[in-house]
Formats: structure tokens, sequence, C-alpha cells
């Protein structure tokens, strides 16, 4: 248990970075995970170069959601709409570092699915469900 | 102190001692089962009960003219048999369905599908199973009806005052959970159904919850339609009824064709079969509905109202022993007469996932989610929530678990 909610976890489960609704913002993508309800908003800036500049994100959730979307958004500065959707789940999983239970997964990966929401305009598929319709594999946006 | 005498009287270590699976173990400790809302343990007389048949019973029923499939057919109809009288109803108006779900399904399918027509209403409550909303939504979809809700108070019940006048709209009909499966509330469903009546509507009880822990008669319940599960009461999963008056039946189209429910075949017109067997196309379930027979014969021997009183009981003590653990706030009404034993509450802090998780490792077994009731999620204002349900087999010491455990889990949040 003490690995599952270990301090850096916990951390970004309290005080999780990038949180809140910017002023203004360019792609944004609210979904939720059908397990529990849990809801994320996420909010894009793009730079010039059509390149995040910023992201922000929203929404109530468990420490494993929060956290897994804190740690990412840390992480998405300077990439591209295509960048984005090809970001794997272990991109998220090993930035949480622990293990994740079959049950936790949609927990875990909540953050990527939103974002990639986000790049696309429409709503990603889990990243967990197989290759069909593998956002990563989506066309350009 | 007659009564207490008598309350402490329940014989759990026997009522434990006939549930097997009550005596797993994990993470070093015996499990603590308290996810009986979502499903029972099963009896060792449920589970023989289809061990047997499956050994010695086995044929398909109705038709077959040899020993087998006889006397299969007088376990399945012998079991509708014990069924409906468990529920105070003649043996006809009982029609096995695979869950409550599908028993409001053939409602609404052959029942709305003929009696709803644009602009007609029907009456739910903000604190439905999704399973007493979503087939309501689907055939008012079709038909161009309309959905109308009676809200919750703060303290977990229904509004009464909004009922009756959302009933003065002239609603058709009225669909209600008998009781709640996130709030523990026991609705006055006989005054609803008096004061629907009144008013012209029929009505629908979900009785998925109910079930398990009320003595039911529905020749003085009022009721039109009851919907039922068999695995919530001790008995096996894939089997429920839906039980109906006569002559509501009787003029309800089937729900799905095939074999078994009709009478006659013809090209150009085919004729049904008698009720309840115009219901139930194909094979039905045949072990599951003799096993949810032994699920009602236990419930029988126990007694319906120990357990009533049981449950009561641990519904009382819980909610007393849960003023103990910081931060947290029990939705539902006080401990009472109209209160049941399941418990959901938020642990401020900590998502109800992560208080279920850490509960696990305590070999503590709860239910975190929206419990299919996002509505009611939405009136109290939460996304989900963590719940604890009682059955007649659980302890007040598997209830001192769970409170240690919430006190561990206000540890590895760091909250203390």
């Amino acid at each position: 248990m003490e690995e599952l909610y270990r301090d850096q976890i916990l951390e970004h489960y309290k005080r999780p970075h990038n949180f809140g609704r910017p002023d203004d913002f360019d792609l944004e993508f609210e979904d939720s995970n059908p397990f529990c309800g849990d809801e994320q908003h996420v909010y894009i800036k793009l730079d010039g170069d059509d390149r995040v500049a910023e992201v922000t994100f929203e929404g109530k959730g468990c420490a494993i959601s929060t956290a897994a979307t804190s740690l990412l958004t840390d992480e998405l500065e300077g990439r591209t709409r295509e960048e984005l959707l090809r970001l794997p789940k272990e991109f998220v999983l090993e930035l949480l570092g622990i293990d994740i239970s079959a049950t936790r997964m949609k927990c875990a990966l909540l953050g990527l699915k939103v974002v990639k929401g986000a790049s696309l305009g429409s709503p990603a598929d889990w990243e967990d469900e197989g290759e069909q319709g593998d956002p990563a594999e989506a066309a350009s946006v | 102190m007659e009564v207490a005498a008598a309350k402490r009287a329940f014989p759990v270590e026997e009522i434990r001692a006939e549930f097997p699976i009550l005596t797993r173990e994990a993470h070093g400790h015996p499990i603590a089962y308290l996810d009986n809302g979502a499903t029972a343990q099963k009896p060792l007389a449920v589970i023989e009960t289809l061990d047997r048949f499956n050994r010695e019973q086995n044929a398909n029923v109705h038709r077959g003219v040899y020993e087998l499939s006889e006397r299969a057919t007088e376990l399945y109809e012998g079991g509708r048999h014990t069924v409906a009288a468990h529920i105070g109803a003649p043996t006809e108006e009982l029609v096995f369905v695979r869950n409550a779900t599908e028993a409001i399904n053939l409602v609404a399918r052959s029942w709305g599908a003929a009696n709803l027509g644009p602009g007609d209403r029907v009456l739910l409550t903000e604190l439905e199973h999704h399973s007493n909303i979503v087939p309501w939504y689907l055939i008012a979809r079709e038909r161009g009806a309309e959905l109308n809700w009676v809200p919750v108070t703060e303290e977990g019940r229904l509004d009464m005052d909004e009922l009756r006048a959302a009933l003065q709209r002239g609603p058709k009909l009225v669909a209600v959970a008998h009781v709640s499966n996130v709030l523990g509330t026991i609705n006055p469903v006989e005054e609803i159904a008096r004061l629907a009546h009144d008013a012209g509507a029929l009505v629908l009880l979900d009785g998925a919850q109910a079930a398990p822990k009320l003595r039911l008669d529905m020749a003085t319940l009022g009721a039109d339609f009851y919907a039922l599960t068999a695995h919530k009461l001790y008995g096996p999963t894939g089997i429920g009824a839906l039980w109906a008056r006569r002559e509501l039946l009787e003029g309800m189209d089937p729900y799905q064709g095939g074999g078994s429910m009709i009478r006659q075949v013809r090209k150009d017109e085919i004729t049904w079969a008698r009720v309840p067997t115009k219901f139930e196309a194909g094979t039905p379930a045949i072990a599951q509905a003799i096993g949810f027979a032994a699920a009602v014969e236990w419930v029988d021997r126990v007694g319906l109202e120990a357990i009533h009183e049981r449950d009561a009981e641990l519904a009382a003590y819980a909610l007393e022993r849960m003023v103990d653990v910081p931060g947290l706030r029990v939705f539902g009404p006080p401990a009472g007469e109209d209160r049941g034993g399941i418990i959901s509450f938020d642990l401020e802090g900590i998502h109800p996932h992560d208080v279920a998780q850490i509960l696990d490792r305590h070999a503590v077994y709860v239910r975190a989610g929206h419990h299919c009731a996002q509505i009611l999620m939405g009136r109290l204002g939460v996304a989900a929530t963590t719940r604890a349900s009682f059955a007649p087999y659980n302890t007040t010491e598997e209830i001192e678990r769970l409170i240690e455990a919430l006190k561990d889990a206000r540890r590895v949040f760091k909250l203390d």
C-alpha cells in the first residue's frame, strides 16, 4: 500500500501541478472514467509553431488519476498535436513509477485520454483496449 | 431488556458456517465481505441445489416426456411456485427473467410500447439505479414520452410533497426503488402506491435491494409491477423475477419471441402461450431458477423478520461507529425505521477508489464508484461514494475492522 500511495503520488494528488482553468486556450477537452464517473478537463495553449505552450487541467479524481495527470502535464510543453497523439500509455506509467492493477488502469490513463481528446477534438480511445482505434494511429489532425 | 436479549440471540456463527466463502482469507485476514448490495454470498443450501441439479437432475424443461425432463419441469415450475409464494403472489403472476434489470426492461418494452405515447409521463425519482432509468429513457425517447423526477431531500428521502405535485401532472406510471442501493433509504412505497393509484398511475417497484431484507406481500403492497433479482438474495446470478397483476400481463405483448412462449405458430398468425410462459422465450435458466427457490427457502428458514432486524442493528452499529472516523460524512437518513444496512459515505481528502483500495489491503471488501446512480451522485454533489452494505452474516467485529481500516486510510494519506 505504501508503495502505491508513496509520497510523490500523494504530493501530486494533494497539490496537483498545472491545475486550473486558464483565461485563454486553443484546445480543450473533457472526458470521464466510466468506471467511476470521474471527470477531467484539459486546456491546451499552443505557441506560434502549433506546439504546446501550456497545459492545465481541472477535475475531481482519485489519487492515481490526479497524480498521473499532474505528472503528465509537466511533460507536454513543446510537443505537437501529432506527438501528443502518439504518446503511449507507458509514458504515463513510467512517470507514475508504480504498479497499476487492471482495475486502476483507467484511472492512470484518464489524463492521457483527455489530452489526446483535446488534440483530436473528439473522444480518444482507451489505450488499454487494444489496437483498434488507437488514437496513436489516428489520422493527423 | 428482553428485546435486547432476543437481538443478541441472532445465530450469526451458525449462519456464517453455512457460507463457505466467508472462511477465505486475504492479506492475512479473514475476508470481511461488506459488498452485499452488489451481490450476496451463497449458502450451502443454494450451492448444493445447483450442484445436485447439474449432477443428477439436468434436462430441458417443458414438453419432454421422459422422466428426467418431467422432473426438471416440476423443479422449475415448483421454483416459480416457491418464489411467488414467498412474495405473496399467485404462481402464474411470476415471470422468470435474468435479473431486476430485465424485469424493468420487460415492462418498459411490453407495457410501455403499448401504453406510452407523445406527451405521456413516467415519474421516476432521483435515487433510482440506472436499471430503473435507462429502460424508461429508451422507451420515452421512442414514444415521445417524458420523464419526470421526484427530488431527494437533504436527508436522503424522497420529497413526498414534490411527488404529490408531480402526480397532479398525471403520469401513466410511477417507477421507484423500494430501497435505495446508495442511501439505504426504505421508501414509503405503500403510500406512494396509494397516491399514484389515486392519481390514475400504475406503480413499478424495483425490489432488488428490498427483497433480501424486507417481507414482501404483493397482495397488500399496492404495486402493479415488482422487479426482483436472486443474486442479491443469496441466490444465483442470471435469474430474477417480474411480478405483475395477471390482467396487466395478459394485456401485454411478449417481450421476446422464440420457443416456449407460443401457443401456435402459423405462417400468417402466431398466438401466445398463457402467462407467465408468454414472457419466457427460449430455454430458461433452469438450474438458477431452482437455486432462486432454494435461496428463498433459506431466507424463510432464517426468517425475514430476523434478517430485517439484524440488518437494522448492523446499520445502527455502523452509523454510530463511523462518527469516530474524522472527516467521514454519511449520506442518507439516520438510523431508524426507514434506514437499511446500505451505507454510502465520503472520507474527506481521499477519493472513494483509494479508500476501497486501502480497505482491500485489510481484506475489508466495499464498493466505490457511482453505484449506477449518477443522477443521485449529482444530487449529492459527488462523483462517487464508498459504500458498505450488510448481510445477516456480517458481524460487529467486521464493522470494527471497517472503522480501523478507514482510520488507516487517513494515515496512509497523511491526514492525521
